[in-house]
């Protein structure tokens, strides 16, 4: 692997031509069919997500969605949900749990949207909801975290039985501008906030958050983007095969987030 | 020696003082009485400490709720002589290595006396047996770290295990910064366990007191079967702060209160400190016989 500093594994996972869920789901997938709407008042296109083919078989795949562009940045917020994104997550989580097929999740999110709106309409709710909601999900799930996995935000989809993370992609309890503001009341101070969180791919690793690292190519994802999909891919079919050989889902799901920092 | 009091040391300063040269005023007067009268955050007004305590810590001119600890919680919720402590002991060690942090730990447990920012314990309301896990935002905010996930987690699998309905009282800033990516998991170890226990029949009542926000709120504080909130506690996701920085406007007045939360659909009730007790009384006793039977 090559040696990049925590602060420049955060350039690299929020670099504008790293591949997103979007770019996922046209890679690994077919038959793409795309589910819109929390079903109790708006569409959330920072969440995309639907039922696909994966290597053949039906899953359920969720994920955020940045955008590629200035306009579709604008629609999808950065890839910042609001409650509603996260009410369309649950939908689809239900969904997959009633048709017994696998949930298959990508995470790219700066964080949930800190906003006027999604308060009021129960952003906390909303994200708690996922996180109970997919802790109990009697089916295999894998989270991918490919570039950015901000905080709740991030959490909300990635409670899962493996949790796989690109090599570049950081994982945090909070942004490293935001943590340095939290604690040092200075937000230029990210750099040095992004070495003391271990928001990196090893780090995680070592701490028991992440299951697997996928490597990717040398000066970041963006630059080949072909051998990251195909890597991706090796490591969710063989997370994939292992959770479904173990069973239980939903008991070895609570077990490893039992586990974690004890 | 005897022990001159505050006046006669105050006088023999004041002469002290005098024969040097300088003025009376360079003596220090009487220290701000702290431990006599409280002085209400919101409306100023200064009250007598031991009409604070008889109004257990509610302001009586404007109705701030103070926020208080957790062993005082437990005291107004719990029947005398019924608390017994669960996990008293249980600590995290400092997994990242944060610099800074052992120390501010062991400052926040010596001006708390707590060891930790949640108590959870057994006890007794109106002679039903209850789990509580009460918050105490005095303790580095109130934040969660591994300890207080593993805490709450614990009194969750306890609630599952007998039977016994859970209360939980939140005061939080969320998840704590010097535990990073760890407190974060704290967010779907609780509520894992609390969609257990749902899953499990068993009863939670969460309430939400000033202030609860961030990963706290996002996660078991909000998973409530039902949800009770203090008069005017600040209860979000996001801190006021962050959003007035995103949106780059000012909050309207009564954003993220307790009574914005009822109004759009999030808590079953609003209820003032003098009256938690008995409220949650009812609720435990609706919830005694335990309705149809499945069939």
């Amino acid at each position: 692997m090559a040696e990049y500093t925590a602060a420049q594994r955060v350039a690299l996972a929020r670099h504008a031509g790293r591949p997103g869920t979007a770019d996922y789901i046209c890679a690994l997938f077919t038959d793409f069919f795309e589910c819109r709407g929390d079903r109790q008042c708006k569409e959330d296109e920072s969440i995309l997500g639907g039922v696909a083919l994966y290597h053949g078989r039906p899953v359920t795949v969720v994920g955020h969605r940045k955008g590629k562009n200035l306009t579709e940045n604008l629609k999808c917020n950065f890839g910042m949900p609001g409650p509603e994104g996260y009410r369309k997550a649950q939908r689809l989580f239900r969904q997959a749990e009633k048709f017994d097929r696998p949930v298959i999740t990508f995470i790219d999110t700066p964080g949930a949207y800190p906003g006027l709106e999604a308060e009021a309409r129960g952003q906390g709710e909303a994200i708690a909801s996922c996180l109970a909601l997919l802790s109990g999900l009697n089916v295999p799930v894998v989270a991918v975290v490919t570039g950015e996995g901000g905080s709740g935000g991030a959490l909300a989809l990635a409670v899962a039985n493996r949790v796989i993370l690109l090599e570049n992609a950081v994982y945090s309890v909070l942004s490293p501008e935001g943590f340095a503001s939290i604690l040092w009341k200075d937000s230029s101070r990210s750099a040095e906030a992004a070495e003391v969180m271990k928001l990196t791919a090893p780090d995680l690793l070592r701490l028991g958050v992440a299951d697997a690292v996928v490597p990717e190519p040398e000066g970041g994802a963006h630059l080949d983007p072909e051998a990251v999909f195909s890597a991706v891919d090796r490591e969710i079919a063989r997370q994939l095969a292992r959770v479904e050989r173990e069973g239980r889902f939903a008991q070895n799901r609570y077990e490893k987030f039992r586990r974690i920092g004890l | 020696m005897e022990q001159e009091n505050f006046s006669q040391r105050r006088a023999r300063l004041i002469e002290l003082q005098r024969r040097r040269g300088g003025k009376e005023r360079d003596v220090p007067k009487r220290r701000p009485a702290k431990a006599v009268f409280g002085k209400c955050p919101q409306c100023g007004a200064v009250t007598p400490k031991s009409t604070l305590v008889r109004a257990l810590y509610v302001c009586p001119s404007c109705g701030y709720h103070h926020p208080i600890g957790a062993y005082l919680r437990l005291s107004m919720l719990l029947d005398s002589h019924s608390f017994r402590e669960l996990d008293e002991k249980l600590v995290a060690p400092n997994v990242l290595d944060f610099p800074g942090y052992d120390d501010k730990r062991k400052a926040a447990r010596r001006s708390t006396g707590l060891n930790e920012a949640v108590v959870t314990a057994r006890g007794k309301i109106d002679s039903r047996t209850v789990i509580c896990a009460v918050l105490d935002s005095q303790f580095m905010m109130g934040s969660m770290g591994v300890a207080v996930g593993e805490k709450i987690t614990r009194a969750a699998e306890y609630a599952v295990r007998t039977g016994y309905p859970l209360i939980l009282f939140s005061a939080s800033g969320g998840a704590r910064m010097q535990e990073g990516i760890l407190s974060l998991m704290q967010m779907a170890k609780t509520s894992a366990a609390l969609a257990r226990l749902s899953q499990a029949g068993g009863l939670y009542i969460s309430v939400f007191t000033h202030p609860t926000t961030g990963g706290v709120t996002a996660s078991f504080a909000s998973l409530g079967d039902y949800t009770l909130a203090e008069p005017g506690a600040l209860i979000g996701f996001a801190g006021p702060r962050v959003i007035e920085q995103t949106i780059g406007q000012k909050l309207p007045d009564g954003f993220q209160r307790a009574e914005f939360l009822l109004e759009h659909g999030f808590v079953d009730q609003i209820v003032p400190r003098a009256r938690l007790r008995e409220t949650i009384s009812r609720l435990l006793r609706l919830h005694e016989k335990g309705g149809v039977r499945r069939g």
